[in-house]
């Protein structure tokens, strides 16, 4: 399997008012052909940030990458202007994306058949015909019943699982290599999470693309993600394989995590054990880890010293933690 | 060591957060075009208030003897056709407008609001009745109708400031009823009325204080239109009585002399101008610095 | 979006007699002795007690006030608004005199602040921060802040008196002398369109910087389309739909400054008209001017609002 995307030390800061918020800092994380990838963590951790920051869609003030590189196809993304015709024939074409709102995510004055055309016609310079009848496929192939009817309609005129369900069907309408998926299916209600979830699966062995899902979402990345990237406070913690991470989590935070999510395979009657403390404020953070305030297993170490590396502790393994959790165990 | 029921060591310590206030200060006065604003506007109330020690001359003393002076070192703007000193006059002129245009838009936010709250608050036919009223209102054209209803009543200061308050009421009603509507469905008056808080109550307690900061941006955005409708009153001879100094009315005075002494109608019109700009600037700044989108956000 | 319509149509109607409500209520308690209607001021004072009583009941003017609004609005659906005190013709035959002028040139007026205010606010949107914001921005707020008669005083000191370049006063059809019409007619038009550009710059402005931050033109970034096509193709139409709300005030306001601009440049037309009718307390034009210009601005605002609910096929499809 070869590498797709790899990103190295992606940082993104954004200047407020109230000081440099380090949205992501150092983020590093690769995407191989014809896999799905999870990036999991809390609100405000900096997943959304740095997949956004792939495709340099950062709004420039207040944000801006500072530094970093993105790798595909042998070249860096972030050495293109943003507005430029190479990222623009990016997006979209080679890598897709998208979002959680599906209701705010359409453009309530054109039509879906419109909106799902220009991809079309840009991309693939297909011709009005061509892309018309393309897009009515495209939309069966979402399950969206009645498609030729359906492709003059406007967003309002649909649900908001359907919305999604067109969302999927213009990111993957140029046959991108990579789609990635932030928070698909936070604004949906949980049976639309699982059609849609299954669906994206669907497409993706389908048209060979790979899938990076960002998620809060436990239960989604367990069922479908092949390996997982945890992600706290603009970094990563710790990345592996899923059935590696869900069965031996090692960092604090990561065991937190699964111990605050009901199993069925568990006996009745065990505590849901929140993680003490609230999520961190990210300006003006100290040097050393950014879990410590919350941590259970620190030690000594971990007070003084900057915040740890990533260290390989089993078969792709990693995790950024001075405490052998495992021992802990 | 991971055990079930083993917690961290508490609460992540925050910084100290700005308070709303320091917030609302560094946006406003972070642009300077708004600073300038602020100073002319300052400026201009400074010179209403104290006309009479800032004045050089009685603006009111014809001196037929001194009539269409050019700007000369006695009489930094010259004199007027009935020797007037213009300088004095543009100085007093300040509080007509200014007195004025405060007036009219204290009558047109009270009417306003009151029709807004009502409208919004109770909904229904009041709403649908006072909301075309409004309508009706707004077919009129301000200064027509302030130019008609000054006009009939008589001129004076009173007349006008109703006259013109008439032309405003408009907007602040919509505002309100628009912000009465949104609020109406929050939580907390629900809790009110669960509580048992009468309507009125409802009302004065608790809309119209969370209304605030919409209402006096929309105020300080129709100041600078008050006072150019103002100028156009008296412009046209409506208004502030003769001999009383208004800058319209110096300007439709000094017409005539347009050739000989340009300066009669171009300062005041340039006064005009600087003090709506002025107002027009905070407006802009207020607006900036309380609009909650813009939260958290430079 | 023909419930829509009928709505609005419905609603128009209902405005339109609140306005006529308004109009007679001001024309007839304000002056004090609504006879002054229909008598001019020399009149009264001359005419005997008798002669006045019998002019009031000439006029209805003994009758209930109820009955004297339907009587009103009875002639008034005739074309009956009434004689004219100084010009002595019916008031119908005045106002049809002046109101095409005054629509010529308002509409003038209309059509470039639409040409020349949005072209602008977008300009300033997309650029924002760059030199083209700061000048657009600049221009837009002098816009606002010029009091419209005392540039065209300076425009007739200018163009007029001193360089010559145009004459300074008076109209002339269009159809009569084209070049002269023109030329009469560019600086009325100028002193006329500078708010209303300068409001439609501002209103557009605003409008595409929010609609630039909407998840929508996010997505359409993320679709790898192009800049120009996404502001002219995602978000021009979107923020479009504000703006054209607001045109229908722009008229009323444009109506306004025909007051102020018709008077110092000596236009015939209904702004400069209902000026010189109060002056001579003409009640009975006046009365005439303000119903006429309220009932244009409602029937423009019903006409806004339609295509308003064209561009927004939320509207048109519910």
């Amino acid at each position: 399997m070869s590498v797709l995307l790899n990103v190295e030390n992606l940082k993104t800061y954004f200047r407020t008012y109230r000081g440099l918020v380090k949205a992501a800092d150092g983020v590093s994380f690769s995407v191989n052909e014809r896999e799905i990838v999870g990036l999991v963590g809390e609100s405000g951790c900096g997943k959304s940030v740095s997949m956004l920051s792939v495709l340099q869609l950062i709004s420039t003030p207040p944000g801006e990458i500072v530094g970093g590189k993105v790798l595909f196809d042998g070249k860096d993304l972030l050495q293109f202007d943003a507005k430029g015709p190479q990222m623009c024939s990016i997006r979209g074409g080679k890598i897709a994306m998208i979002f959680q709102e599906p209701m705010t995510s359409l453009n309530p004055v054109l039509t879906i058949g419109r909106q799902l055309t220009e991809m079309l016609e840009l991309h693939l310079h297909m011709d009005k015909e061509a892309a018309r009848e393309r897009a009515a496929e495209l939309l069966r192939l979402v399950g969206i019943p009645d498609p030729e009817t359906r492709v003059h309609d406007y967003p309002h005129q649909f649900s908001g699982g359907m919305r999604q369900r067109v969302m999927i069907a213009m990111a993957l309408s140029c046959n991108p290599r990579i789609l990635i998926a932030d928070e698909p299916t936070t604004a949906v209600d949980v049976t639309t999470q699982s059609q849609l979830l299954e669906l994206m699966k669907d497409m993706v062995m389908r048209f060979n693309t790979s899938l990076v899902v960002v998620t809060h979402n436990l239960g989604v990345v367990a069922r479908y993600v092949q390996r997982i990237y945890v992600m706290y406070a603009g970094r990563i913690v710790e990345s592996g394989l899923s059935k590696d991470i869900f069965a031996h989590p090692r960092h604090p935070y990561t065991i937190g995590l699964l111990k605050c999510v009901p199993r069925l395979d568990e006996a009745q009657g065990r505590k849901l054990v929140p993680i003490d403390g609230l999520p961190p404020n990210l300006i003006g953070m100290p040097p050393t880890c950014a879990f410590l305030p919350r941590c259970g297993a620190k030690i000594e170490r971990c007070t003084y010293e900057p915040w740890p590396a990533l260290r390989l502790v089993g078969h792709e393994h990693y995790v950024s933690c001075y405490v052998d959790t495992q021992e802990m165990r | 060591m991971a055990r079930e029921g083993a917690v961290g060591a508490g609460v992540t310590e925050m910084p100290p957060r700005y308070s709303e206030f320091q917030r609302f200060c560094s946006v406003f006065f972070s642009r300077s075009l708004v600073l300038i604003g602020l100073i002319i506007t300052v400026a201009a109330v400074i010179l209403a208030l104290f006309a009479p020690i800032l004045a050089p001359y009685d603006p009111n003393k014809q001196n037929l003897s001194q009539r269409l002076l050019q700007p000369s070192r006695e009489h930094l703007l010259g004199t007027d056709a009935l020797g007037r000193d213009t300088l004095s006059r543009i100085i007093y002129g300040s509080r007509a407008s200014l007195m004025v245009s405060a007036g009219a838009l204290f009558v047109a936010t009270f009417v306003g609001v009151l029709l807004g709250l009502i409208a919004g608050y109770f909904g229904g036919i009041a709403y649908m009745f006072i909301m075309r009223f409004i309508d009706a209102l707004m077919a009129f054209p301000t200064i027509l109708l302030a130019l008609v209803i000054a006009g009939l009543l008589g001129g004076g200061l009173t007349n006008i400031v109703l006259a013109l308050g008439i032309g405003l009421i408009s907007s602040f009603a919509r505002l309100m009823c628009a912000q009465v509507l949104s609020v109406k469905e929050n939580d907390y008056v629900l809790a009110g009325r669960a509580m048992g808080a009468s309507d009125l109550r409802m009302m004065f307690m608790h809309i119209l204080p969370n209304s605030f900061p919409p209402l006096i941006v929309q105020v300080s955005l129709w100041v600078g239109f008050a006072i150019l409708s103002e100028a156009g009153l008296s412009f046209l001879g409506v208004g502030i009585q003769p001999p009383t100094a208004a800058w319209g009315a110096m300007i439709n005075d000094g017409y005539k002399y347009l050739l000989t002494n340009p300066a009669l109608s171009f300062a005041p019109g340039v006064a005009i101008m600087l003090v709506v700009f002025g107002f027009n600037m905070i407006g802009d700044g207020l607006r900036d610095a309380l609009d909650p989108r813009l939260r958290g956000r430079l | 979006m023909s419930g829509f319509i009928v709505h609005r149509l419905i609603q128009t109607v209902f405005v339109l007699i609140l306005v006529s409500l308004i109009v007679f209520v001001v024309m007839r308690f304000l002056p004090g002795d609504p006879i002054l209607l229909y008598l001019s001021e020399d009149q009264v004072r001359n005419f005997t007690p008798q002669q006045i009583a019998e002019v009031r009941a000439q006029f209805g003017l003994d009758k209930p006030v109820m009955v004297q609004y339907v009587d009103w609005m009875r002639g008034l659906f005739r074309g009956d608004f009434g004689i004219s005190m100084s010009y002595r013709i019916p008031v119908w035959e005045e106002i049809s005199r002046r109101l095409p002028i005054t629509f010529y040139l308002g509409s003038i007026a209309f059509v470039v602040s639409i040409l020349l205010g949005i072209p602008m606010g977008l300009i300033a949107a997309v650029r924002r921060g760059k030199w083209s914001d700061t000048v657009a921005t600049l221009l837009a707020n002098l816009g606002i802040t010029l009091p419209v008669f005392w540039l065209g005083i300076l425009m007739i000191y200018l163009f007029g008196l001193y360089l010559r370049w145009l004459p300074t006063f008076g109209y002339t059809s269009p159809f009569e002398n084209f070049w002269l019409s023109t030329r009469q007619a560019i600086m009325p038009v100028i002193c006329l369109t500078i708010f209303a550009t300068a409001s439609s710059a501002r209103q557009t402005r605003s409008a595409m910087l929010e609609v630039i931050q909407q998840d929508y033109i996010r997505t359409a970034w993320a679709k790898g389309l192009k800049e120009r096509v996404i502001i002219l193709r995602h978000a021009l139409k979107n923020s479009l739909i504000p703006v054209v709300t607001l045109k229908g005030i722009s008229l009323r306001n444009i109506f306004g400054g025909s007051v102020l601009v018709e008077t110092v440049f000596n236009v015939p037309g209904m702004g400069r008209l209902a000026v010189d009718a109060m002056m001579s307390r003409d009640y009975a034009i006046v009365q005439g001017v303000i119903l006429i210009i309220a009932v244009v601005v409602c029937l423009a605002n019903l006409i806004v609002d339609i295509s308003y609910s064209w561009l927004d096929p939320r509207i048109r499809y519910g």
